[in-house]
């Protein structure tokens, strides 16, 4: 089984305050992966070390199976791209000169007609050509999240890391953003991997879901086996019922869970891909049978 | 296999409407560019007449000319000499400071993301104050001879700006630790010129203060060549990074992600910038509005690429100071009023005007 992504013992954290701790995973191409989790779980975290934006303490980040850790910064930028979370900006410029960014890691000073032809053939794959002269910061927050993935695109890697692409996005713009991405992996084969809030969308769209809390991997797998009552009532402390909608789990929040002086009311038992856990995946052995490929 | 181009166009063959809108904005630039340099040439033939000595932009020209081509324009020679050893050296000492500022003003705004910076952001300015006040005042200074007081004003000048980026080398080179360590440098250096004017006389007082207005009276052809090396070489390097700073304007994660160390680019930008504008601001004094008004002037215009900001920055911050320059040497002739007082008097109602007027708002925040 090809392997694109890979991260073996990633660990991570501020000063004294570790945020991420042992985490491992590997993912196949052309996967739609999301990382699900409460505020604070580390998942946006966990994809900037993907990308080196910040520097894990520890572990290996693999991708067809080269160290990211070795490459510099222009080689990381040819091999992944990232799409942020936030688009404030100092200076505003044009949707064309966003996206035209995205070829800096394949060009020197001068962007080459080819470079541009790039560019408006990504707007035209993404519907926004109309666009191409609006100042970023005129557009609307669906538009520039497109934007963003379109500037991503432009770099031509094999793998995409989104860092929760449909917050503060309306509901017909979060399901347009993520169309966008499921497209891309299906007719592009590229693999993503997204940092999501929102359960229903994760289980709507992921060919797998990682589901974290304080800095670890719970339980990983596809998305009815990780997205059981057990497992969100542990990792949120909130009731669900899941019910079937065309064989993706559907999540309807019932009530918190009160907490246990200040501890989390669960027994510490996770399920994966169909099997109890009785304790986290701690090892990078562990995890492989339990990979996303 | 040769690597094939394909021009991206619609079914019927032609670019689309968009294309052809975004081939117009990137000639608008072009001629933009060459309308700023034109300004400057025909402003350098106009100002060169303004004088006791009566001299026609035609001569202004010939003059200019003949330097270069001796025999080939009859130019009387007493307008050669005013045209070519008083009038001309004052007006390329004026466009090599508003390149100087305008250029050091863009990439400091980019690489600090902030639309408040200046060259003089890292103190620069009040360091150069401080190596002032210490050679007037107290007489000590690193050189001596006709640069006792710019030598002083260029090592402090530089001083200050090091010291930031050493500390940001070390804490980490975020524009936030940046603009805060610059804040409290200068603080510290104008406290300690007010101490240095508190005891000095009255001369020592009038040269203090007059440098800090800022003047271009300073320049001769023996101090040009001297600039014009430290920017044939530094200006350049800059220009080299027009991209990075064109992503860094999105923040250091962004960059990051496209490839660009922004921490590396910031210390170097920033390095290079104060070896430029320490060079210039020990001639000239400090001139503080060019390094702030002239890259939004810019940037109002062209948008956000650096490519075309960088230089487009440095020219209209010389066409605003040589204007300024003259308007202050001729509205109340014979006194001359300093410099740098003149470009704010001037230049902040153009620019007022411009961020009213201008229909390009969205680039510019």
């Amino acid at each position: 089984m090809m392997i694109q992504l890979q991260a073996k013992g990633i660990e991570f954290g501020y000063s004294s305050t570790p945020i991420l701790k042992d985490v491992s995973f590997e993912i196949g191409p052309s996967k739609l992966i999301s990382i699900v989790g409460p505020n604070g779980s580390g998942k946006s975290t966990l994809i900037k070390c993907i990308d080196r934006i910040l520097t894990p303490s520890c572990g290996n980040i693999l991708i067809d199976r080269k160290d990211v850790t070795k490459m510099d910064r222009m080689e990381i930028a040819r091999n992944l791209a990232y799409v942020p979370q936030s688009s404030a900006r100092t200076f505003s410029s044009n949707v064309f000169d966003t996206i035209l960014m995205g070829r800096r890691p394949h060009i020197g000073w001068l962007s080459s007609s080819d470079d541009e032809d790039k560019v408006w053939e990504v707007l035209r794959l993404l519907g926004i050509e109309n666009l191409a002269m609006s100042g970023f910061g005129e557009l609307s927050g669906g538009q520039q999240q497109k934007v963003l993935i379109a500037r991503a695109l432009v770099q031509e890697t094999k793998v995409m890391l989104l860092d929760e692409p449909t917050s503060n996005l309306d509901i017909w713009h979060q399901l347009d953003v993520m169309n966008i991405v499921s497209d891309l992996v299906k007719k592009r084969r590229m693999t993503a991997l997204l940092a999501l809030h929102d359960l229903n969308l994760a289980s709507k769209y992921s060919d797998g879901i990682i589901m974290m809390k304080k800095g670890r991997i719970m339980a990983v797998g596809d998305p009815a086996s990780v997205l059981t009552p057990e497992n969100i009532e542990a990792i949120y402390n909130v009731e669900v019922a899941v019910r079937s909608q065309s064989e993706e789990p559907f999540i309807v929040p019932l009530k918190q869970i009160k907490m246990n002086g200040g501890r989390p009311n669960h027994d510490g038992k996770f399920f994966s891909n169909g099997k109890r856990r009785s304790r986290l995946p701690r090892t990078f052995s562990e995890i492989k049978e339990i990979k996303l490929s | 296999m040769a690597k094939t181009v394909r021009r991206v166009t619609t079914r019927a063959g032609k670019r689309s409407r968009m294309q052809e809108a975004h081939d117009s904005f990137v000639f608008a630039r072009y001629l933009f560019m060459m309308l700023i340099i034109a300004t400057i040439i025909i402003l350098t033939g106009v100002i060169i007449t303004l004088g006791p000595l009566d001299i026609s932009v035609a001569e202004a020209y010939q003059a200019l000319i003949n330097r270069f081509y001796p025999g080939y324009f009859n130019v009387e020679p007493l307008t050669s000499r005013v045209v070519w050893n008083i009038r001309f050296p004052r007006i390329v000492g004026g466009i090599l400071a508003g390149i100087g500022f305008g250029v050091c003003g863009c990439v400091m705004q980019a690489v600090l993301k902030n639309p408040l910076a200046s060259p003089f952001t890292l103190g620069i300015s009040a360091g150069a104050q401080f190596g002032i006040s210490l050679a007037a005042v107290i007489g000590i200074s690193l050189v001596g001879g006709p640069y006792l007081l710019i030598g002083n004003a260029f090592f402090f000048a530089l001083l200050c700006s090091c010291f930031i980026i050493g500390l940001a080398a070390i804490k980490g080179a975020t524009s936030e630790t940046l603009i805060l360590a610059g804040i409290a440098v200068n603080y510290f250096f104008s406290a300690m010129s007010q101490l240095f004017k508190y005891f000095a006389d009255d001369e020592q007082l009038r040269l203090m203060t007059s440098w800090g207005m800022g003047d271009l009276a300073s320049f001769s052809w023996t101090k040009i060549p001297l600039i014009l090396g430290v920017f044939v070489v530094c200006i350049p390097l800059l220009m080299l990074k027009a991209w990075d700073l064109n992503i860094m304007t999105a923040g250091d994660e962004t960059a990051k992600s496209i490839g660009v160390n922004a921490e590396h680019v910031r210390i170097f930008i920033m390095l290079i910038s104060s070896v430029v504008v320490a060079t210039v601001v020990c001639f000239t004094g400090t001139i503080s509005f060019i390094g702030l008004v002239a890259p939004h002037m810019a940037r109002m215009i062209l948008g956000g690429d650096h490519r075309f900001l960088i230089p487009a920055s440095g020219i209209l911050g010389a066409v605003v100071l040589v204007a300024a320059d003259a308007v202050a040497m001729n509205i109340i002739a014979p006194t001359v009023i300093p410099t740098g007082i003149m470009t704010s008097v001037i230049g902040v109602p153009f620019f007022m005007y411009l961020m009213l007027k201008g229909r390009r708002k969205e680039f510019w925040t």
